[in-house]
């Protein structure tokens, strides 16, 4: 399965270890997008990493708000370490909405940028994008659940 | 512990305006405790103040320091050898650490990071909240333990008001009035009928805020 | 007698007295203070003036006393403790005394949060208690708070609140008892929509025999509307409005909820004429005190005793 080639990704064991520093320091060293792609709530192996994550990206999105950064800079998706395809949807939705927001004035030094979070809307990925994006996903392809 | 909140990063942002290079110093201590300027909200605000910077094509240096703590001169020395390169000290320990800060370092702006609200305790992971004054003649023994000052937010000594409505305070339905609590204690010690009718004296406010700042002196202790 | 209070006359006298009240405006025009007096006059043997109630603004209490003073009415100055430190509260008293003020009616006072200003700070000194013990201490020692004689003391008669619908219920009548030991004479109830618990409170305070050492005088206030009606169960801390008060109201049909009301509260004032312990009634008709002469007629209670 193909997913956009600007997203990469880091493995972590669970996203509970995802710390608010990690998503801030991600964009300032000039991702455009960070998502954080955990668990389906309720499954996680370790009860409530992926909670945790999903209140940590929460905090984030208030600090980036408060900058003039649009919160959708960071984002918080949930998903079994199995499906695939689910993976590949949120890979492309997420390009897609980085596509939309446009590079990240931290690395164009471009100014404050409009804050409102914009609803994701179904739509084809044009091609290639330019912008670079990482992601951290609590599994990977193999099958391998997370591992404590 | 003494529990403070980080000041709104717009109003951060403007006091750190005119420097472009600055040190960030967090504590150990309280604020560590209150998730509010300990080495985590050191490395978190030090983030945002350089992403605010870049997003502006401009630039900043951000030192990123955490101290055992801000209150004793030892500590506050520790940075002697470093802080007269940088502009301005910001300092996200409670408001006795940041005038520490601008007491040893005269010639450095000591910025607040903080608004340091008051001294309490954890209530559960995430909820800080208040339970002493200062007033400085506590009077904890006579009343169960809950202090009439702090929890009655009439500072009632011969409480509770009219007001005291399903154990909540008229100020707000979440807040307890400080008052239920100390007769439920009393009564619940068996001196409600003792204690609760004695009337309480007059306070003498000399010893808190409005008899001037204070000080503790131990001769025993001195050199 | 204590003081030079006609209230305190009227109690002393036997005969079932009649307050009422009367809020200064939120400006400087005393026209307003003796119009709404009017409105009483003859109606009533005393009038409460209030002090900054709800913590909103308003001409002080001892200024709009004086006034309705001047036009041959008997006020109740009010005082909180919330505005003022003990130095201002003496000042006060001593201030109130001479410009020929006989009754004080000690409060703490609603939080700043309810008001107008709600940035102000708060003072809270002393408490409502410590302030009756104050007023106490003033008249029958002739001695400021810190000991030292007052020329010339000045003599309240002195009054308190009581609300037997706050909570904790258990320490309603211990709290009588502690301002009764603290030195009133006199207690105004908050008004009352709740009979059977009222009765209960009173219960407790005749087993005592607090109603021989204080003049109770109940509160009560005329419901002008079903809205009023839940607004003040919903909103109003420290108020009982039972729901068969509300479904009166509604039963009423529309346009006549304020007649009913009416009826209500003057079938209330008649049964608390009756009642043990009870040396008067305090009606408190907010923003409606031209009802007020129409009630005491129809309770029986006008013309006022001549002392």
């Amino acid at each position: 399965m193909d997913y956009p080639t600007n997203v990469k990704i880091l493995r972590i064991p669970c996203t509970g270890k995802v710390d608010a520093l990690y998503l801030l320091k991600a964009l300032e060293d000039g991702a455009d997008g960070v998502y954080v792609a955990g668990c389906e709530e309720g499954d996680c192996h370790f009860l409530v990493g992926n909670i945790r994550a999903k209140k940590r990206v929460g905090y984030v999105k208030s600090i980036l708000k408060d900058l003039g950064i649009n919160p959708g800079r960071v984002e918080m998706y949930n998903m079994s370490a199995a499906d695939g395809p689910r993976f590949v949807d949120v890979a492309r939705e997420y390009t897609a909405r980085i596509k939309a927001l446009g590079p990240s004035p931290i690395r164009t030094g471009a100014g404050s940028e409009p804050t409102e979070e914009v609803a994701e809307k179904e739509q084809e990925p044009e091609g290639e994008p330019e912008a670079k994006q990482e992601n951290k996903p609590a599994g990977e392809e193999t099958a391998q659940p997370a591992a404590g | 512990m003494i529990i403070g909140h980080r000041k709104p990063l717009e109003e951060i942002l403007q006091m750190i305006e005119p420097f472009d290079k600055i040190a960030l110093i967090g504590c150990k201590g309280c604020v560590a405790v209150c998730a509010a300027g300990g080495e985590k909200e050191v490395g978190i605000l030090a983030s945002a103040i350089r992403l605010a910077r870049k997003k502006d094509g401009r630039d900043i240096e951000v030192k990123e320091v955490t101290l055992e703590r801000q209150c004793d001169p030892e500590y506050i020395e520790e940075i002697e050898g470093f802080v007269h390169d940088y502009q301005a000290v910001l300092s996200i320990a409670c408001g006795v650490g940041v005038q520490y800060m601008a007491e040893r370092y005269q010639d450095i702006p000591a910025l607040p990071g903080l608004n340091t609200d008051f001294m309490g305790g954890s209530q559960e992971q995430g909820v800080w909240v208040e339970r002493c004054q200062g007033c400085g003649n506590c009077v904890l023994h006579l009343t169960g333990g809950i202090c009439p000052i702090t929890r009655c937010s009439k500072s009632l000594l011969n409480g509770p008001c009219g007001g005291s409505s399903g154990g909540m305070c008229e100020i707000d339905p979440e807040v307890p009035c400080g008052w239920q609590l100390i007769v439920d204690r009393l009564e619940a010690l068996g001196l409600l009928e003792t204690l609760y009718e004695e009337l309480a004296p007059y306070k003498d406010w000399t010893t808190s805020r409005d008899g001037g700042p204070r000080k503790i002196v131990r001769e025993d202790m001195r050199e | 007698m204590k003081s030079a209070s006609r209230l305190e006359k009227i109690l002393e006298s036997g005969a079932f007295a009649v307050t009422s009240e009367c809020g200064p405006p939120r400006g400087s025009d005393p026209q307003v203070v003796r119009e709404k007096g009017e409105l009483l006059r003859g109606f009533v043997d005393a009038v409460n003036v209030t002090d900054n109630q709800t913590s909103v603004v308003r001409m002080s209490s001892i200024a709009a006393s004086v006034i309705l003073k001047e036009i041959g009415l008997e006020p109740i100055c009010q005082m909180t403790t919330r505005d003022r430190n003990r130095i201002a509260i003496q000042s006060d008293l001593l201030g109130a005394a001479a410009l020929g003020m006989n009754n004080l009616l000690c409060l703490s006072g609603d939080h700043q949060r309810f008001g107008d200003h709600p940035t102000a700070k708060n003072v809270y000194d002393i408490d409502s208690i410590q302030l009756i013990y104050t007023v106490h201490q003033m008249r029958e020692e002739g001695k400021f708070i810190n000991g030292e004689e007052i020329k010339t003391p000045p003599k309240f008669f002195i009054g308190a609140a009581a609300n037997p619908f706050a909570d904790p219920f258990a320490i309603r009548v211990p709290r009588l008892a502690k301002k009764a030991a603290a030195g009133v004479d006199f207690i105004q109830t908050q008004c009352i929509y709740n009979m059977d618990k009222f009765r209960e409170w009173m219960k407790g305070v005749v087993d005592r025999g607090l109603h021989e050492k204080v003049k109770i005088l109940a509160g009560v206030t005329p419901m002008k509307s079903v809205g009023m009606a839940r607004y003040m169960k919903k909103s109003v801390p420290g108020m009982d409005v039972p729901d068969e008060v509300i479904k009166r109201l509604q039963g009423a049909g529309k346009g006549n909820a304020a007649t009913e009301g009416i009826k209500f509260c003057v079938e209330q004032i008649q049964e608390l004429k009756e009642m043990e312990g009870i040396a008067g009634v305090h009606i408190m008709a907010i923003e409606w005190e031209e009802k007020v002469p129409e009630m005491v007629k129809a309770a029986g209670l006008h013309p006022r005793p001549e002392v």
